[in-house]
């Protein structure tokens, strides 16, 4: 195959293949979808469409992630756009005969908005969708990854033969840097400046590496895309390395993430078989090989220097950062490394220009971006909003507000160390990759700042960041100090052990958090708290200490008083460190029902049936089964 | 995973620059631990210390030096999870098999671990027993599902 005009061809022939009008049922089969028996689903309605001998006319395609988590098992019935959520294999049958063979929609599986009660037929009329704006997700769920055809019939691979036939080198990293593109992997540095300065760095071979580590829990994103769309990023990759002048190519994954793996693997070699990646790439002249690493599973090795000693065979360990991985990186070669949705991105700028990439966002921030929405929202899942979008508009509009009508109290956007600012007004003067690290850092937004744009400017002057992506709505049961002591004890598991104020300091850190939450909290402890912080925060090696007291900072600044409350009264408000509550049963409410009787796994529960029941402190172990179970609001958390 | 397979792999990997982490992952797929004689013997085809060796298989979290149990369960102790109630789904796992985390029943059936996200964090809090990902996972779903995966195994 030569060129765009081979491409197109290709394309073009796909497209005769395929009837516009014809019948077919994507099926989200996101790691999110699959554990609610996506798979199952499938199946189910394969055996429908066989019973009423429609295989081979109807085709049921899996899918990657969709983003509405929350609802799934999930399917979408093309052409029309039928949405059906939260299906069960047992309605296969229904939607086979009714929808798909009458045209007749089903309105009981149709998604019914919980605040207005009506239900929606399309995707696209659901508050969920109606605010973002899908362009780096796009085809997620619309492709099944693992055939190539699905994404060159959307055009896929065209902005590779454009960059390689119809641009030079350094055209593509000016096109790159005036688009306003930013590193979605949480440093947000400019991705142009960081190309120009691994192009003009001296030393052969050079190399482009992709971090899909996706280290930081509670964010999915990066791993989403890998699965539902590996040929984006192959091809986003393309671009860089012939941008770059590099020839080899790495993708960092994890290898706990089998199906990424899987589809990324495929993806790969259907590209090779295909010559868009390889030799004489499409007939340009130009080479480029791309390998997986499959990542053993630590968090500090998506730190990019860390992540660059483990692909070399080594523990993962970062190094100091007065040399910059551009110029040194890889083998101490020179060395570019971005993020699965910064590469993601490249064949869009390339495809519709930069003009068209920056009028999306803000002045400082442009395009989109893709978040984890988890936690105590409503609508969990993964959403692409355009930034400078509110946080407000995020949580409520598109996440439907917090669940089960509480409270909101904080979002926790950049991971246990993710969530890095840069503000680089002075531009491409300082060699790229290497300042992201030290402003890395989570933080917590109280609800008084939940009106604030997400941009990467915004949310650093409140305090904040935005991190990589996850956002990780809290509802009132959320207690702060034990949302500190997780983060801290997550790092102190995590932290690589070269340096030691990482590795001592955060240990004592969590240490004074343990003693808070066993209510031997002790006068002076938030004080020692924010002292040891800065010293942490200043002598660390990388990025993992040196953000590391962030969670704990913020939540003092914001949450000052759940602290007092634990150190002075031995008392948890949220009534979630264990040591600090107590269960027990009110006997006026208490109508003697047994639910709380059959659920206590220890048996700490004693009383007849219609008696109101008790229980001994003794054997409690505080796990609030009962609170759950009981229907009458009887047990009593204090 | 017997000799002949492993030299097979070594050979495989003996001319990839920094595969060695590679090896490990295939070595830990198949036999889902890292048993000292296949170190030993990697060690030896390859010309790598084995202390090299086990501070790659101890740095990293995939590693496991022990056998696990027939059934593998992992409990996801994730942010998102973790603000959903993740600790009592791993306590009650722990009371249920009777075991600490890390650690495999006597009759070898279960083994529980924890990990920091299982990417399904729109469920949270999430498990995977053998692969399989179950969401919204509450302190009675535990006992069911310890139950089935006994029956299975015919106990
Ligand atoms: C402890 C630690 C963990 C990190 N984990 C990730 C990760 O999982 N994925 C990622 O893309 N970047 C991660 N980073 C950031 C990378 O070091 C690097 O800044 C980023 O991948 C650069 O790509 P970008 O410019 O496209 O954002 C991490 C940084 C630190 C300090
Ligand atoms: S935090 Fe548990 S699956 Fe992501």
């Amino acid at each position: 195959m030569k060129g765009i005009e081979g491409l197109k061809a290709w394309q073009a022939a796909i497209q005769e293949q395929r009837d516009p009008d014809a019948t077919w049922i994507a099926v989200c089969a996101g790691t999110g979808c699959l554990s609610q028996g996506a798979a199952d689903l499938a199946a189910a309605l394969r055996e429908a469409l066989i019973r009423h001998s429609l295989e081979g006319k109807v085709e049921v395609k899996e899918t990657g992630c969709r983003g509405f988590c929350e609802q799934g098992p999930l399917i979408v019935i093309h052409p029309e756009g039928i949405f059906y959520p939260q299906l069960k294999a047992a309605d296969a049958e229904r939607i086979v005969s009714e929808t798909i063979l009458r045209k007749q929609v089903i309105e009981d599986l149709l998604y019914q908005d919980p605040v207005t009660g009506r239900r929606h037929i399309h995707e696209g009329d659901i508050p969920f969708y109606q605010k973002q704006m899908r362009l780096v997700c796009r085809l997620n769920g619309v492709i099944d990854p693992t055939h190539i055809g699905d994404y060159i019939v959307h055009g896929g691979y065209q902005a590779a033969a454009k960059a390689l036939f119809e641009m030079e080198p350094v055209q593509i990293v000016e096109e790159i840097k005036r688009s306003g593109l930013r590193g979605r992997g949480g440093g947000g540095f400019p991705a142009g400046v960081k190309w120009e300065s691994c192009r003009n760095a001296h030393g052969e071979p050079k190399y482009v590496i992709c971090n899909a580590d996706a280290g930081d829990p509670g964010a999915f994103m990066d791993r989403s895309l890998l699965e539902g769309n590996p040929h984006s990023i192959i091809e986003g990759m393309i671009i860089g390395a012939y941008a770059i002048g590099s020839h080899e190519g790495y993708v960092y994954v994890r290898n706990e993430y089998p199906l990424a793996v899987r589809n990324l693997q495929t993806a790969i070699e259907r590209a090779e078989a295909h010559n868009l990646l390889g030799d004489n790439i499409l007939e340009s002249g130009f080479d480029f090989h791309l390998k997986i690493n499959r990542g053993g599973g630590a968090f500090v090795c998506g730190e990019s220097t860390a992540l660059m000693a483990s692909i070399e065979g080594r523990v993962g360990e970062p190094r100091a950062k007065y040399v910059h991985t551009v110029e040194s990186g890889l083998w101490n070669k020179p060395t570019n490394l971005n993020n699965v949705e910064t590469w993601a991105n490249v064949p869009l700028v390339i495809e519709h220009g930069a003009d068209w990439f920056s009028a999306i966002g803000t002045e400082t921030s442009k395009g989109t971006k893709v978040f984890s929405l988890v936690g105590h929202v409503n609508n969990t899942g993964l959403v692409e909003v355009p930034m400078g979008i509110t946080l407000r508009e995020v949580m409520f509009d598109i996440g439907g507000g917090v669940r089960g009508g509480r409270h909101f109290k904080a979002v926790q956007t950049g991971g246990p160390s993710g969530g890095t600012i840069i503000v680089d007004t002075t531009g491409a003067a300082r060699p790229a990759e290497d300042r992201d690290e030290h402003e890395r850092g989570p933080a917590l937004v109280p609800e008084s700042l939940i009106d604030l744009p997400v941009d990467f400017e915004s949310l650093t002057e409140a305090g904040s960041m935005m991190g990589s992506g996850g956002m990780i709505v809290m509802d009132e049961t959320t207690c702060m100090v034990d949302v500190a002591r997780y983060f801290l004890n997550f790092l102190t598991e995590e932290s690589c052990g070269k340096c030691t104020p990482c590795r001592e300091g955060i240990r004592n850190m969590l240490a004074i958090l343990e003693r808070i939450c066993d209510g031997r909290g002790q006068e002076g402890d938030i004080d020692l708290l924010q002292e040891m912080s800065d010293t942490v925060a200043d002598t660390s090696l990388c990025a993992l200490g040196g953000t590391a007291p962030n969670p704990v900072l913020s939540t003092i600044r914001y949450f000052r008083p759940e602290y007092e409350a634990h150190i002075r009264d031995r008392r948890c408000p949220a009534g979630v460190c264990t040591a600090l509550i107590e269960y027990s049963i009110n006997a006026t409410k208490c109508t003697g029902c047994h639910a709380c009787f059959k659920a206590c796994p220890t048996d700490a529960i004693s009383g007849e049936v219609k008696a109101a029941h008790v229980i001994s402190t003794a054997k409690c172990v505080k796990c609030g089964s009962c609170l759950d179970v009981c229907k009458f609001d009887a047990v009593v958390k204090q | 995973m017997d000799i002949a397979t492993l030299d097979k792999l070594c050979d495989r990997y003996a001319h990839e620059r920094g595969a060695i982490v590679e090896l490990l992952q295939t070595i830990q797929t198949e036999e889902h631990y890292l048993p000292r004689d296949a170190l030993e013997r990697v060690s030896a085809n390859l010309d790598i210390p084995l202390s090299q060796l086990y501070g790659l298989a101890t740095f990293y979290r995939a590693f496991s030096l022990k056998p696990v149990g027939k059934h593998q369960v992992l409990c996801c102790t994730g942010t998102a999870c973790h603000v959903r109630g993740a600790k009592r789904v791993v306590d009650h796992f722990r009371r249920v098999l009777g075991i600490e985390i890390g650690e495999t029943t006597e009759d070898g059936l279960f083994s529980l671990h924890t990990v920091n996200c299982l990417g399904a964090c729109a469920v949270a809090p999430v498990a995977v027993i053998d692969g399989v990902c179950h969401g919204e996972m509450t302190a009675a779903n535990v006992e069911k599902l310890v139950r089935q995966y006994r029956s299975r195994s015919g106990e």
